[in-house]
């Protein structure tokens, strides 16, 4: 019988990758979102919707960890974080 | 960033209504939110829920959830959830609305289904107005504050509703802001779980109305101002608990007691006077479950 233990971390860890996933149509500017993400990654779009409005967009660079914080406090259900599109788990 | 045309709440809203007509940056979308994700949560069918309301802009809740749900005239949801839990007690009946429906116009209603436990959830949204018809003071409007019909200030001391509620017999009360979303739904949850009357509150921002004439800023600020001046106190005396919007807001769950419900007694009851009809009862009920 071998005593040779395997490697507990034998695989090289996989962070997860999350994004933001925004419905811009839907987003009426309230900024809830863009003051209460706790890892301050999401800013106002420079583009408009069709109502006026700007919505948010994730800071180029910026890291999302998919609390899902944003789509708690987002009044009108335009925001919410997922898996990264792509990331396979 | 991702584009996507749709939310992981959308199976539970009609989508076709969205977006909604609540003012940027309302409070009531976050409850609505709070409280499906409850109903998820909690794992009992959707079709077993029933949502009543009543006016005003909470009144329109029962519009947008895709539930079974009702809108009632000013100030009746509570009657209404009554019937609709007497008539099938299997049903999980909410009442969704606003401060000044359930507690002006529907302040006897309220305190009388808290009298007997009724075995309803009652959730308000509290913005300390009349928001839909332009702001007039209600029974919970700040002492001092300025609204559309007191423009010297309002001179009559306002409810505290939590204690109303547990004053008139509530088994669960239970106070948020809109800001603190992940405690509001848990709360909710709990409510949802309890029987007899559970009352939980959600202190939303009215930034057209109450917001401005009172210069408390945008709903932003006052998001800011519920994350700074919020006081957690679980277990607090709700006379104590205060809402100050110059001080601080008192939140937490306040009660969370066991009485017997309006319905056990009407079940003792009727096994007693009426045992045909409680036979009749039953049958109906296993009829329900195979449903």
């Amino acid at each position: 019988m071998s005593t040779w233990r395997k490697p507990l971390t034998k695989a090289e860890p996989v962070a997860r990758r999350w994004c933001v996933h925004v419905l811009p149509e839907r987003c009426k500017g309230c900024s809830f979102c863009i003051e209460f993400c706790p890892r301050k990654a999401l800013e106002s779009s420079s583009q408009l919707n069709s109502k006026g409005y700007r919505p948010p967009r994730l800071i180029e660079g910026a890291t999302c960890v998919g609390c899902n914080f944003c789509a708690m406090i987002c009044p009108d259900f335009a925001i919410y974080s997922g898996p990264e599109v792509g990331d396979g788990k | 960033m991702e584009m996507k045309e749709t939310h992981p709440i959308d199976d539970l809203i009609r989508t076709d209504r969205i977006p909604h007509i609540w003012c940027s940056g309302c409070g009531i979308g976050i409850a609505v939110h709070c409280f499906l994700n409850a109903i998820r949560k909690s794992g009992i069918p959707p079709k077993n829920f029933a949502v009543v309301s009543g006016i005003g802009c909470s009144g329109r809740v029962a519009g947008y959830v895709k539930l079974d749900s009702f809108h009632t005239t000013h100030g009746r949801p509570i009657p209404f959830a009554v019937g609709l839990k007497l008539a099938n007690d299997r049903l999980k009946v909410v009442v969704f609305s606003g401060d000044g429906d359930l507690i002006a116009i529907g302040g006897n209603h309220f305190i009388h289904a808290a009298r007997r436990n009724v075995d309803i959830t009652v959730i308000c949204v509290n913005n300390f107005n009349y928001g839909m018809t332009g702001g007039q003071a209600a029974p919970t409007t700040p002492v001092r504050a300025r609204t559309s019909t007191t423009p010297y200030g309002n001179f009559e001391f306002p409810f505290n509703l939590a204690y109303l509620a547990a004053g008139s017999g509530a088994v669960y009360v239970s106070r948020w802001t809109t800001l603190h979303a992940k405690q509001l739904e848990d709360s909710m949850l709990e409510a949802l779980g309890k029987k007899g009357f559970t009352f939980v509150e959600a202190i939303s921002p009215c930034p057209t109305l109450y917001n401005r004439m009172n210069k408390l800023g945008t709903a932003l600020d006052f998001m800011k101002f519920c994350k700074e001046h919020s006081v957690i106190r679980h277990g607090a005396d709700p006379k104590t608990a205060n809402i100050d919007l110059r001080g601080d807001i008192v939140v937490g769950r306040f009660v969370n007691v066991e009485r017997p419900t309006f319905t056990d007694f009407l079940e003792e009851g009727l096994a007693q006077g009426l045992p045909h009809r409680k036979a009749l009862l039953d049958e109906e009920r296993k009829e329900f479950e195979h449903e």
